[in-house]
């Protein structure tokens, strides 16, 4: 007999669930349920789909699991609810006790998944192995070809997987260790450099570092450090991600830096919950807790200081996505803006809902490709009716999906981190002072 | 388009067929794992129907309506999902319409004052797409982040604004719907006057008991030249009541006149920063709109009304943010509730405005009596109270109690010449409440009405009247809710 329930040390606790009152009023921020106007589609749903499933009301059976899959985890209905629902940590929390559950019926699919993140994305060699063969097949003129004259012979679904993927021509980031030492270091931080941020967008590792060199700011890189796990959380993979929280933890402790700095927002969420996902371990709970409390995004940190001394002007016109995991899961909305309107020349456009996914989500535009193009589509219509030159992101796996988008529209709206455009104002104010 | 579920292995009811010919497969749940999203509303009440149809058009709905007649089976409007009073709880099983695909604002016509919605709309999608024209839809539910048009409609829905602009029923100007016979009919028009009884109206709060809405062209309003949003606060609720009548006297209506007392102050306060001072007995939200000079004057009254009453404090807003925050608290007031508390019991009453000092003291009393405490955060220029009790559903016998105890609270509205509801509707729970205000001959009418327009078993059947009204078993007059084991939602018991 199955046993279709969720088990380990994981499950989805009564108090986290009891603050949901079915009030609703999460159901209009959240993408899936405005894409699909389906309750179990919805976080109010899909937490009633949990409470089913822990009373044992209901089994966790393929369909009832496929709700669960089918959520971002971008987190926005925490921003909504008045309740204070922690919804993140509810759906990580059943995700991981359905996958700790080894007699239950689990979807193949996220057997596939975990397996995937464990073997590649939690080992970097493999990942750099595996991301160098993308790089052959753009340079070597073949991605041109297929996203040129062949793509009206090929078919259209084989033309839609190919546009999402990057076009990586660049040199990637793969420096380590001492990565800037200004003469006179105001305070020195660690930088998480992460599994494929380098990989596929190595400038918005140079531009973190060149900002942090201009405000007088050491920088390191801890050699071994790990891929931060968030999406292995957020796939259910708890031990996988133990795993990797325990060893960038040891890592970055011995960097003797002040701050964590991580340029990517969804890294940076998971890894400020690093001491709840180690609540569990006496050994580790305390040292991952005060871990927790480095850690910064990049722009909270550049904001916290003074940055606006020497800026350059940057001539264009720039909206704004808000990393879901920077907006909802850390709270910070302001620290983009505030960066974005100090820069001289640039004029700051606003979207309609800037802080709605635009269907990213880590794998999720892989795992669920039809309702990530209709997330991304609804964000589309919002990005392109401000005509601006550039959308800035906080997070890889945004600018990643938002190029996917732009490509499918032919719009030569280019994506860009924040920190990017900050370097960009940095370098224009040093050439402006050399001359 | 998403493809929702695998199809099943076993070959779907007829029932099923028929309405997935009409409408799609991706239109139609029938599988257990669906149907519980579709069990509850904003309330305990817990029920799941037998199919879900989610439908693009009003023929659709027609069509759906035909079958399911045919089948001999039930069928529940819902929007949102978001109502308070068990309204789309499809407490007799049957098919549950949803109507959340069906949310395009169709028209706006700012010269006729107009817009076409189709049900679906959220009632801020709207507000917020005619802000952009300098234009608004005055009724404003509080939950008006999520509840839908065609669900204000049906329960004749209020809000802070009701006071000055009326409920629901005074913005529609034509509505179409499906009868219980399939048949499409539109009801009023969008002139100003019609000649002949105003059938329309009958279906502003109807809770989808006649037919189902499925297109309201809704007036629309300027954008008021200027706003004013105060806070006044009071050391006692009965001095903030005695201030509301004080107001009205001296001849002002604001857009808005809300009071929020002290338990709930201390509950809001420190999650929403909406800027209540927490030691305050009590506080009015008053909001006043209009041309310039107007407003300046009226809010002068409102001080020296307020004043006359004992207030220690009135601050008005001076930005946008600030008054938004202000209102804030008031609106998110509920389920700061539900983060503070396991469970917690919602009335929804009407007194005359004149007796609320005395109403709102023999309220907390018999709260008190009962050892609850008791929030209260209502619309205090209309008389719409929503005293709420908070308690621990793990304590044995205390769902009773608190059964008991807002049987009295009513009770102390009914006795003071008020009503059972303010704006949540009569719904599944309050259908024993109806014999305390209307008479067996008032409630025969009411069944006449429903069954000129079909059967009263056809649609939402045992709503709003009470049982042997068209409800053969009728829905337990005593809220009757079983309390699970492990009840892990908080739950708003109305």
């Amino acid at each position: 007999m199955k046993q279709l329930n969720f088990v380990g040390l994981d499950v989805p606790s009564t108090e986290d669930l009891q603050n949901c009152v079915h009030c609703g009023f999460c159901l209009p921020s959240c993408p899936t349920y405005l894409a699909t106007g389906h309750e179990l589609e919805s976080p109010r749903g899909r937490l009633h789909v949990i409470a089913g499933i822990k009373e044992g009301r209901i089994d966790a059976n393929t369909k009832t699991l496929q709700h669960l899959d089918r959520c971002l985890q971008c987190r926005a209905c925490e921003t909504a609810c008045p309740s204070a629902v922690p919804y993140g940590r509810i759906m990580e929390d059943a995700r991981a006790s359905i996958m700790a559950n080894r007699n239950s019926i689990q979807p193949r699919s996220w057997f596939i998944r975990s397996f995937l993140l464990r073997n590649i994305l939690g080992h970097q060699k493999r990942l750099r192995v595996a991301i160098s063969l993308g790089r052959l097949y753009s340079r070597s003129g073949l991605q041109d070809l297929i996203r040129g004259p062949l793509k009206k012979i090929l078919p259209m679904k084989l033309v839609r997987l190919e546009n999402s993927l990057p076009s990586l021509r660049k040199k990637p980031f793969r420096k380590s260790g001492s990565l800037s030492s200004p003469n006179i270091a105001l305070d020195k931080v660690a930088l998480l450099t992460g599994c494929i941020h380098g990989e596929l967008y190595p400038e918005m590792h140079s531009s973190t570092v060149e900002v942090l060199d201009y405000m007088q700011i050491e920088v390191v890189a801890p050699v071994d450090q790990v891929c931060c796990g968030a999406l292995h959380i957020h796939a259910g993979d708890a031990e996988a991600s133990r795993k990797l929280a325990r060893q960038n933890i040891e890592i970055f402790e011995s960097s003797g830096a002040s701050k964590v700095l991580v340029n990517a927002a969804g890294c940076g969420s998971a890894m400020k919950e690093y001491g709840r996902l180690l609540r569990h371990d006496e050994d580790w709970r305390e040292r991952a807790e005060v871990f927790s409390g480095k850690v910064e995004d990049i722009l909270e940190f550049v904001v916290k200081h003074k940055f606006d001394y020497q800026l350059g002007k940057v001539s264009d016109v720039v909206t704004l996505q808000d990393a879901c995991h920077l907006a909802h899961a850390q709270k910070e909305k302001v620290a983009p803006r505030t960066i974005l309107s100090a820069i001289p020349g640039l004029e700051l456009r606003e979207m309609s809902t800037p802080d709605r996914c635009c269907g990213s989500a880590g794998i999720y535009s892989i795992v669920q490709p039809d309702l990530s193009t209709q997330v991304l589509s609804a964000k589309l219509e919002d990005v392109l009716s401000t005509d601006a030159g550039t959308v800035c992101t906080a997070n890889p796996g945004c600018t990643l999906q938002l190029e996917a988008g732009l490509r499918r529209e032919s719009s030569d709206m280019d994506v860009r981190h924040v920190i990017e455009l900050l370097a960009k104002s940095v370098q224009a104010g040093r050439d402006k002072t050399d001359m | 388009m998403v493809r929702f579920f695998k199809r099943s292995r076993h070959k779907p009811e007829p029932l099923v067929r028929e309405l997935i010919k009409v409408v799609g497969i991706n239109q139609v749940l029938y599988t257990a794992e669906d149907l519980i999203g579709y069990e509850y509303d904003a309330t305990i009440e817990r029920a799941a129907p037998e199919v879900v149809v989610l439908p693009h058009t009003t023929d659709e709905i027609s069509s759906v309506v035909k079958i399911c007649r045919q089948y001999n089976r039930p069928i529940v409007p819902r929007g949102s999902g978001s109502g308070l009073s068990g309204g789309s709880v499809p407490i007799k099983g049957g098919v549950v319409v949803s109507l959340t695909r069906m949310n395009k604002i169709l028209d706006i016509n700012i010269e006729n004052r107009y817009a076409v919605l189709q049900p679906g709309v959220i009632n801020l999608q709207l507000q917020d797409r005619l802000a952009t024209e300098g234009f608004t839809y005055a009724p404003d539910p509080s939950s008006q982040r999520i509840c839908t048009l065609g669900g204000n409609v049906a329960n004749n829905s209020g809000g802070p604004h009701t006071l000055a602009h009326g409920s629901t029923v005074n913005h529609i100007l034509e509505l179409e719907v499906v009868l219980p016979n399939g048949d499409i009919a539109r009801l009023g028009s969008r002139v100003l006057d019609t000649p002949g009884p105003d059938i329309r109206g009958l279906f502003a709060g109807s809770e989808g008991t006649l037919g189902i809405i499925t297109e309201i062209t809704a007036q629309i309003i300027p954008l008021p030249q200027s706003l004013k949003t105060m806070l006044a606060v009071f050391d006692t609720v009965t001095s903030a009541s005695e201030a509301v009548s004080s107001i009205i006297r001296r001849g002002v209506i604001p857009v808005a006149l809300e009071m929020l007392d002290q338990e709930i102050i201390k509950i809001v306060e420190p999650r929403i920063q909406a800027g209540y001072p927490l030691d305050a007995g009590a506080v009015l939200l008053i909001e006043i709109e209009g041309i310039p000079d107007a407003v300046d004057a009226d809010s002068e009254l409102v001080k020296a009304a307020c004043e006359a009453s004992g207030a220690s404090e009135i601050r008005v807003a001076t930005s946008s943010e600030e008054r938004e925050k202000l209102w804030e608290g008031r609106k998110a007031a509920i389920g700061a509730i539900g983060a503070a508390y396991p469970a917690f019991y919602l009335l929804d009453g009407v007194v005359p405005r004149t007796k609320l000092p005395q109403v709102m003291e023999d309220v907390l009393a018999v709260a008190s009596s009962y050892g609850f405490k008791c929030a209260n955060m209502f619309h205090a220029g209309d008389g719409n109270l929503h005293p709420t009790l908070m308690f621990d559903p793990q304590n044995e016998g205390v769902l009773d109690r608190v059964l008991e105890c807002a049987g009295e609270i009513m009770r102390i509205c009914v006795d003071s010449g008020g009503a059972i509801t303010g704006e949540h509707g009569v719904g599944l729970e309050k259908t024993s409440y109806m014999e305390w205000i209307y008479s067996q001959d008032d409630l025969d009418a009411m069944e006449n009405i429903r069954e000129a327009f079909g059967p009263a078993d056809v649609f939402n059947p045992c709503k709003i009247l009470p049982n042997g009204h068209g409800c053969a078993v009728g829905h337990a007059a005593e809220i009757n809710i079983a309390m699970g084991g492990n009840q892990t939602s908080a739950d708003i018991y109305i």
